[in-house]
């Protein structure tokens, strides 16, 4: 009996009219190759979204090298969306093809505001993904913030702004230095009373990013225009604040020309 | 030291697919050749007739090596979540990479897909492999597939669920071709240096498993879901036994681990419960009768020191140890006769 048992299951278990062993591994083999090669496929489709997909390219955290060579260095951990103090990092799930795992800013829910001073996302990253050439704010480039919406824009209309800028019920944070340095606090806690609504460049972290500016039309002098000046870094805060819906400024995510590696 | 280079090249070519072969009688120790001619003797045949038949009427299956196992996985991967979401920062990241204790920590085969496709060599990912790789040099490769990989966990699931229909005649194993996860393997390495980008990462369901746990990206368990449909209902542990690069490039490391599955022909019955449970067969082949080229072996690099096949072992044939702090086995010979 024991000396029976010592055949594998799978040479004596043959089917009814038992096949011959070369026809068993014959179609071992062909249905190791069928799946084999079916899981590289279906990897493969991860090219799909990454290279043909026509969608909108992704905000990615402070000190991403260029987004080809990004998402061949980021290892997928996530350590960026652990140290995050406002939560402004999130990760791509499976529908984003290769950028599976990838952190990206959405950052009309939630920008990066830079509550953190050191850039800490940076300092997570493991493989450089996020540059490790990177210690200032000031030197990021995420994007450029462009107004897409100007016949939205409060400023250009020459309206004020009072009550919260995005609702009782938005969950983003910023920090605001004047309250507590330390500590982002919900935008929903932190109402405003502008004559003339202000927010983006008032809220911008990057001293002299964003500015408004008298239009040449106004007789009056009161209606103005944000202007986006060559420090924006595209870390979203405008686009964050803007009261109106949609957002009359949003940042156009850099692809290239971040950062090298 | 010409027989343990050879054991060590043996074990590696049948984790890359070579099938196990039956050993020559010049493959023989005199020792294995002595006790086999004593196993064959028509009384030890009866005997051991008699004790299996014994066996199976009164069968003792034990969860010890299953339940601590569990225990492992459940406790690294909840390590790994609580670390987020009650920011207790023991293991921040995922099973990709991450930080324990502060300390850079990567996945072998994750950090290899990086280097290949990045073309770089990162000082953290060479800090985070070396750690890794000392852990498992010492521990055996695949320890991390059953003692941490959660979707271990998951396709155990799937396989008793597996097994079930298959004793019910619902569904029949199909298995492949050991080679499938060599191939895969060189596949995605070569796919990664040619396109520049972590191909596997798309689809390994460690990855997608790991970060929907931490990070709540839950739409890619759909796939998960999808490998795990194929376990049930087509081929047994398809994705561990055949398929998985991590568990290769984790294998690789393995070859010479102190800690590892030992076998004893001298108390082994060769009834084959190990080979039955077992996610690996081919590296417990010297478990048949006549099979065994010396009396006593470690198991080879491909074993995931799971401990199923201890659990099942009525004889306690099978035994962990660590090599070079393991009483002789005429010790263990005289506490385990049967009373």
């Amino acid at each position: 009996m024991s000396e029976k048992q010592d055949i594998p299951a799978a040479e004596t278990a043959a089917p009814r009219k038992s096949l011959s062993r070369a026809e068993l591994e014959r179609r071992q083999l062909l249905r190791s190759i069928a799946i084999g090669s079916g899981v590289v496929c279906a990897s493969m489709l991860g090219f799909f979204k990454t290279k043909f997909a026509s969608a909108a390219p992704h905000l990615r955290p402070p000190g991403a090298i260029d987004e080809d060579r990004f998402l061949a260095a980021c290892i997928k951990c996530g350590q960026c969306v652990q140290v995050c103090p406002v939560q402004a990092i999130k990760l791509s799930d499976i529908q984003d093809g290769l950028g599976v795992g990838v952190p990206y800013v959405d950052a009309r829910a939630q920008a990066c505001d830079f509550s953190c001073d050191a850039v800490q996302c940076v300092l997570a990253c493991p493989t450089g993904a996020l540059t490790h050439k990177l210690d200032k704010k000031e030197q990021t480039r995420m994007g450029v913030a462009e107004l897409v919406e100007p016949s939205l824009c409060l400023a250009r209309q020459g309206k004020g702004f009072k009550g919260k800028a995005r609702g009782a019920d938005y969950k983003g944070k910023l920090r605001y230095p004047e309250v507590d340095r330390w500590k982002p606090k919900p935008v929903a806690d932190h109402p405003y009373d502008l004559d003339l609504c202000d927010l983006c460049v008032r809220q911008c972290p990057i001293p002299g990013a964003i500015s408004l500016q008298a239009m040449a039309d106004d007789a009056t002098g009161k209606r103005k225009t944000p202007v986006v000046n060559q420090s924006c870094v595209g870390c979203g805060v405008c686009e964050m604040i803007c009261p109106t819906e949609p957002a009359a400024i949003r940042i156009v995510p850099r692809v290239s020309g971040r950062h090298s590696s | 030291m010409n027989r343990t280079l050879s054991r060590l090249f043996e074990g590696y070519a049948l984790m890359l697919g070579k099938a196990p072969a039956k050993p020559t009688e010049a493959d023989f120790s005199q020792e294995a050749r002595d006790l086999l001619a004593f196993k064959k003797t028509p009384e030890q045949r009866a005997l051991r007739k008699a004790t299996i038949k014994h066996e199976r009427e009164h069968p003792e299956t034990s969860t010890k090596w299953r339940n601590r196992r569990w225990a492992s996985i459940l406790v690294v991967n909840l390590l790994f979540v609580l670390s987020f979401w009650l920011d207790l920062q023991l293991i921040e990241g995922a099973l990709t990479a991450s930080r324990v204790f502060g300390f850079h920590m990567a996945d072998l085969n994750s950090a290899l897909q990086v280097t290949l496709a990045f073309k770089t060599v990162l000082i953290n990912l060479v800090i985070g492999t070396s750690t890794v790789i000392i852990v498992y040099v010492l521990l055996g490769g695949r320890t991390f597939c059953s003692w941490v990989c959660p979707y271990h966990l998951l396709s155990e699931l799937g396989e008793m669920l597996h097994l079930k229909l298959v004793e019910k005649g619902l569904v029949k194993d199909h298995p492949l071709h050991r080679g499938t996860r060599t191939f895969v393997f060189v596949a995605f390495a070569v796919l990664a240096f040619a396109t520049g980008y972590t191909i596997f990462e798309t689809i390994s369901p460690v990855g997608i498993l790991s970060r929907a746990l931490t990070y709540g990206t839950v739409v890619g368990l759909v796939w998960v879901g999808a490998l795990l449909l194929i376990e049930v209902f087509y081929s047994r542990r398809f994705w561990c036994r055949y398929i998985c690069p991590i568990g290769l490039t984790y294998g690789m490391t393995g070859g010479v681990a102190p800690v590892r599955v030992f076998y004893d022909a001298q108390f082994c019955m060769h009834e084959g419960k190990c080979r039955e449970v077992c996610l690996v067969p081919h590296v417990l082949d010297m478990t048949k009768l006549g099979y065994g080229k010396d009396v006593a072996h470690g198991i080879g690099p491909d074993c995931t020191r799971c401990g199923m096949c201890l659990d099942v072992c009525p004889t306690g044939a099978l035994t962990f140890n660590v090599q070079g702090f393991t009483r002789p086995a005429t010790n263990r010979r005289t506490e385990q006769q049967p009373s």
